[in-house]
């Protein structure tokens, strides 16, 4: 493998993973991952359920379950992630890497109010005074399309629905500005009008900032629209990996096409049991 | 018009305030009205905040509407309590939105799936081990990972975990809260597909609650479209997917992303 030292630095990858393997007692699900992303690109990471998708994520996030053990490297900038001290970790998450989890419910704090939780997330990486940072949520939640932002600050996760609760964590992600954004299904509980909103949303924070992006989701058709470079993972592998236009235009493996074809369109019309409707019906 | 069957479920103009403060309320659902027979799914679509889920829980009598009522069977169900109550849960199970949080993180996936087993004192020679087993196997989970617990799946591994607990008795009604949203296209097809051969066999009903409108057109006999808190269209599906009278129902059938149609390949094969 040759260097290449006259290559400008901004083309140096944000995120460069290499032979990334997971293991549990129970089993391996992560068998050697390699990907990189560059400033301003987006990965999009699709496969089965299962495969490993939210394991990588974890992995490069430094907040694999203890019993995990890891092995390759995964470099932010440069610098080795995996095997950091959570206290070194912490630092770097928010700050510089801001991660979307796939289920809101549970990784926002039920007993602070959610404005609160935006607040302390701008607080700990950029400084000021609390109702600053009050005021910078209210801003976030307004972004990401949240009705009467300003209003409900002060209410508590529980009393959001579940897409409102995930766009809590898209504003908490995008407030401290981060180098990379890691979202797993970030947009799975959107209505496909506000989820095209929050995705030119992400594009346009993505633009104005370079952020590097891996995109974790189950919906081909969002992946072939922002992605530029797109991973299949099965059974902690990765099976085949390309620009979103060979994956789309050219797939080669078989599990790919397979997706691809099962894939639901809209006007796939298929037979359903006849309910029924009188009485004597059967 | 007498041949007509009694629904098996029906919700009259439910409506849920929730008290967010001290004098401030806020009306989630207002004046829903629909029904669903017996061996028929209805799909329900719409806005992110727009009350589905609020109305499900009132469906399940999880949380009182605060006007309006639900009959199940021709009863009405609201005002239940003790053991009726409990027949009505008998026949009703909820796949919640969010797998991990509606999972009791400290029981085994055995246990969580047999619960409503225990919950109907249902027996079974040899235990329930064996049922829990097959409910696992035909969501397509590996049915060895059964004494293992729920933080120990993936998300759609969970999801399907809330789906086995559902099907392993034999409810009248499935109130689904996106229930397939976690899964891959290609387990999400044999899931839906299962639904609708428990539906054929059993005439289960389904209440399918979904941002994912394809799946909704491939599962649904009749769609409602919900907007702040209303049902602003309801209909057969496919007059609401072909001739959507609502300026919503356009919004959101003219905002569906598909695969970027310069490299459509899955189209072909
Ligand atoms: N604590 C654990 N111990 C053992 N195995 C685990 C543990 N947590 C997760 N797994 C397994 O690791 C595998 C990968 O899980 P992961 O959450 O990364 O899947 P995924 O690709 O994100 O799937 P999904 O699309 O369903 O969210 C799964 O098969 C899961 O059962
Ligand atoms: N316990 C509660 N207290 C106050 N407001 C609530 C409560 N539960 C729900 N709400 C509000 O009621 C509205 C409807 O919520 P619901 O969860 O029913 O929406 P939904 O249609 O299921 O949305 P999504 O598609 O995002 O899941 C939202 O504005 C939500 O914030
Ligand atoms: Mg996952
Ligand atoms: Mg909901």
């Amino acid at each position: 493998m040759s260097a290449h030292p006259s290559r400008p630095a901004s083309d140096a990858p944000v995120l460069s993973v290499r032979d990334l393997r997971i293991e549990f007692p129970l089993g391996i699900v992560v068998d050697g991952s390699s990907f990189d992303i560059a400033r301003g690109q987006t990965m999009g990471l699709v496969g089965e359920s299962g495969s490993g998708k939210s394991m990588t994520s974890l992995a490069i996030m430094g907040l694999l379950p203890k019993e995990a053990t890891t092995t390759g490297s995964a470099r932010f900038h440069g610098d080795e992630l995996l095997h950091r001290s959570d206290a070194s970790m912490r630092r770097t998450r928010g700050d510089q890497i801001a991660m979307i989890f796939q289920d809101p419910l549970s990784s926002l704090n039920p007993y602070y109010t959610v404005g609160f939780q935006i607040a302390e997330a701008y607080r700990a990486h950029k400084g000021g005074t609390k109702a600053a940072a009050m005021r910078k949520a209210a801003e976030a939640m307004d972004r990401v399309r949240i009705p009467d932002a300003a209003g409900r600050v002060g209410h508590y996760p529980h009393q959001f629905s579940g897409g409102m609760r995930q766009r809590v964590m898209i504003a908490m992600a995008l407030v401290c500005e981060p180098d990379l954004i890691i979202g797993d299904e970030p947009t799975t509980a959107l209505d496909v009008t506000v989820q095209a909103q929050i995705l030119d949303l992400l594009a346009e924070v993505q633009e104005m900032t370079q952020a590097a992006m891996l995109f974790i989701t189950h919906d081909l058709a969002v992946v072939s629209q922002i992605s530029d470079h797109v991973t299949v993972m099965r059974f902690g592998q990765t099976v085949e990996q390309g620009t979103a236009e060979q994956i789309f235009s050219n797939p080669g493996n078989d599990y790919t096409k397979a997706l691809l074809a099962a894939t639901p369109r809209l006007d796939d019309v298929v037979d359903l049991p006849e309910p029924i409707l009188t009485k004597g019906g059967r | 018009m007498s041949d007509i069957a009694t629904p098996l479920l029906a919700a009259n103009d439910l409506s849920k305030e929730f008290r967010t403060g001290r004098r401030e309320k806020f009306t989630a659902v207002e004046g829903v009205s629909f029904d669903v027979h017996r061996r028929q799914t209805l799909g329900i679509v719409g806005e992110s905040g727009s009350g589905k889920s609020t109305t499900a829980r009132m469906i399940a009598r999880l949380i009182d509407p605060t006007s309006g009522s639900v009959e199940f069977q021709g009863e009405e169900i609201t005002q239940r309590s003790g053991s009726s109550l409990r027949d009505f849960r008998s026949g009703v199970q909820v796949v919640f939105q969010d797998p991990y949080s509606s999972l009791n993180p400290r029981h085994t996936v055995e246990e969580v799936v047999s619960a409503p087993l225990r919950y109907q004192k249902r027996t079974a020679t040899g235990g329930y081990r064996n049922m829990v087993k097959a409910a696992m196997e035909r969501v397509g989970l590996n049915p060895d990972h059964s004494t293992r617990y729920p933080r120990q799946f993936s998300g759609g591994q969970a999801q399907r975990i809330g789906i086995a607990r559902a099907l392993i008795v034999e409810p009248k009604l499935v109130i689904c809260d996106e229930a397939v949203s976690a899964l891959d296209v290609s387990v999400q097809a044999q899931v839906l597909e299962l639904l609708v051969d428990l539906q054929r066999e059993r005439d289960i009903s389904y209440i399918f609650i979904a941002h994912d409108l394809a799946v909704v057109r491939q599962i649904a006999h009749k769609v409602a479209v919900m907007q702040k808190g209303r049902i602003v269209e309801q209909g057969p599906r496919d007059e609401i997917f072909d001739a959507p009278q609502h300026e919503y129902t356009k919004t959101l059938l003219s905002a569906v992303p598909s695969i970027d149609p310069r490299w459509d390949a899955g189209r072909c094969s």
